[in-house]
């Protein structure tokens, strides 16, 4: 241990992890404070203190705590989906939702909210019927992408895009023939929304998102050598067709369970991994938990933004990380010309 | 007795439904350098893929230490035989750390830090390329010679007893043509390193290989040394070309010599002349 200890690179790596988690932390304290009525940080201790009985208590652990722990996880979750898929696909424009995945989850919902199951079961089966479209979808191109027990990678792009246009069209045709109330509730979900009554929900996704960094770890190396090439990971003794399917179904599940519990959040999943490719450099050993930390930082940040900037009126989380995610990738882009 | 470190017998392999490579027959001995030559689609790339399990025999096998490849497993396979492929996709990483994916094989189940006995390794394969003085640089910004000699340092850093080298000179000047095969000469002199190379350089693949062996439609046309396999008529029948092979007069090796459309035109009409002056 002591002669790892001594390796340098190491040593950088956390102190960037260490570093971005104080980040993450202290976002998520000021996001806790901040809101239609400020709470001072030392009114969130004092609250904290005193126990159930205040106002303040109530603001900060029924409303906005739930956020920010949702926003952490969803962040996370789709920063590191985005992250894997663009190391295993060599292509810096696969994100998340390039699978067909967010589309599949949507149909579900769409289809649920048609049905009238919020009325017959209740909220929680509009994240069940998003999960079950998302694992749909999940398994129709996985399925048609795999020829002779091999998964091919750019069959797995092109069936997933296509997918993606049928549902998106499948869902218009939905909207087409729907009446104004369900109108309405499809199109607040498709521009997703941290607002989760359930604390069940968010503590799934959490935990889901957790396990999927730490599992995410495992084949951190063979992403690495996938960054050479598929053939060259061969020859460095990666088995590359598990790899492959480990790593599909793995960022599939997390974005799936993302969309299901928090609609279509757009270009956390595909702008952040490129920011902090540019910081940190292109060694999945550290890309991923810096990926994940900086998106939990970022959802979190633009959904205090979407809930307070026209408040008590609240924009649709999306919005923001579309409309500043995209300024800055766009900024940051026009500084060097390489992505 | 020279030791055997691979036997490829009969082996019949392709793509899908597509034979390439149809019943050879190869042995290589420790320690050798083999150059594979051969036209375009005679199958030398695809018996790289075939002896790093990318492709898989439809008959026939490859023994490796007397054990069939197909019986070990991807990690095992990569400790023993390494590749420089033709091309490697550019990457934005430094030096020290593309060499260092050479030691990938050796990482343990759940490892995934270099311990401290990877990056000595790894520094030695780069002193051993000349390629240490570069290590903090980025892949991107290296020449296509240096480039080649990292690739050729991450292969090493795999320990392998059998390196592959798939066109390791093409694209390169002469200067890192005669820097990268010498030092592969070096590497084998002084470690005992077992080589396998493709080359379409004739002349290159003559200089450098202890034995060669000549395809043709994916078969084995000819084995031996080099002065066996490159004789005019062998290259004549197999290439389709008409050469003239000659001895570099200070390795005394073969020397292959390609006659261009137009000299050949010219010399016939020379001796056209001189048959018409002598009748005179």
């Amino acid at each position: 241990m002591a002669d790892i200890m001594t390796n340098k690179k190491l040593i950088r790596w956390i102190i960037y992890i260490a570093g971005l988690f104080l980040i993450v932390m202290a976002i998520g304290l000021i996001c806790l404070s901040i809101g239609p009525t400020f709470i001072p940080i030392k009114d969130i201790i004092a609250a904290l203190k005193s126990g159930k009985s205040s106002i303040n208590y109530d603001i900060i652990f029924d409303i906005r705590l739930p956020r920010i722990i949702l926003g952490f996880a969803v962040g996370g979750a789709l920063s590191l989906a985005g992250v894997i898929l663009q190391g295993m696909f060599k292509n810096p424009l696969v994100e998340p939702y390039t699978l067909g995945i967010s589309g599949g989850g949507a149909l579900g919902v769409c289809l649920g909210i048609v049905l009238g199951l919020i009325q017959k079961i209740g909220y929680i089966s509009l994240p069940l019927c998003g999960f079950s479209g998302a694992i749909l979808v999940i398994l129709l191109v996985y399925f048609l992408s795999i020829k002779k027990g091999i998964l091919k990678i750019q069959g797995l792009l092109l069936t997933g895009v296509m997918i993606s246009f049928i549902s998106s069209s499948l869902i218009m045709l939905v909207m087409a023939v729907s009446n104004v109330t369900n109108l309405q509730g499809i199109i607040f979900w498709t521009m997703g929304s941290l607002e989760q009554p359930h604390w069940l929900l968010i503590k799934t996704m959490v935990f889901i998102s957790l396990i999927g960094l730490f599992v995410s770890y495992l084949f951190s190396v063979n992403l690495n050598a996938f960054s050479l090439g598929e053939e060259e990971a061969h020859h460095l003794g990666v088995d590359t067709e598990r790899t492959k399917k480990f790593l599909f179904i793995l960022s599939s599940l997390l974005t799936g369970v993302a969309v299901s519990v928090s609609g279509i959040i757009g270009f956390v999943g595909l702008a952040v991994p490129h920011f902090v490719r540019r910081f940190v450099g292109s060694d999945h050993r550290i890309l991923l938990a810096s990926s994940f930390l900086c998106g939990a930082g970022f959802l979190i940040i633009c959904d205090t933004i979407a809930r307070t900037i026209i408040a008590p009126m609240e924009l649709p989380v999306g919005v923001i990380t579309g409309i500043l995610g995209g300024s800055l990738f766009v900024y940051f882009l026009s500084k060097k010309p390489s992505i | 007795m020279e030791k055997i470190l691979l036997e490829i017998n009969a082996l019949t392999c392709g793509y899908g439904n597509k034979i390439v490579l149809n019943g050879i027959n190869l042995t290589v001995n420790e320690g050798e350098i083999i150059g594979i030559i051969g036209p375009n689609g005679s199958g030398k790339t695809t018996l790289i893929r075939a002896l790093t399990k990318l492709i898989k025999p439809v008959k026939g096998e490859i023994l490796l230490e007397r054990r069939n490849i197909w019986e070990m497993d991807y990690k095992q396979l990569s400790r023993k035989v390494s590749v420089v492929s033709q091309q490697i996709e550019s990457v934005s990483m430094s030096v020290e750390d593309f060499v260092l994916l050479g030691r990938l094989p050796y990482y343990k189940r759940f490892q995934f830090i270099e311990a401290k006995e990877d990056i000595a390794i790894a520094y030695r394969c780069m002193e051993l390329t000349d390629t240490i003085t570069f290590r903090d640089r980025s892949m991107e910004e290296m020449s296509g010679g240096e480039r080649q000699l990292v690739f050729i340092a991450k292969a090493l850093a795999q320990e392998p007893k059998l390196l592959l080298l798939d066109e390791p000179t093409s694209h390169l000047d002469i200067t890192h043509q005669i820097k990268v095969l010498d030092m592969v000469k070096r590497l084998n002199r002084d470690f005992h390193l077992t080589v396998i190379m493709v080359l379409h350089d004739l002349n290159l693949a003559g200089e450098y290989s202890q034995r060669l062996a000549m395809f043709n439609n994916g078969q084995v046309y000819k084995t031996g040394t080099p002065e066996e396999v490159l004789q005019y008529q062998a290259i004549e029948d197999v290439y389709k070309t008409i050469v003239v092979v000659e001895k570099n007069p200070i390795s005394n090796k073969p020397f292959v010599l390609i006659v261009p459309e137009e000299a050949r035109r010219n010399s016939k009409g020379k001796n056209k002349f001189d048959k018409f002056l002598r009748g005179l």
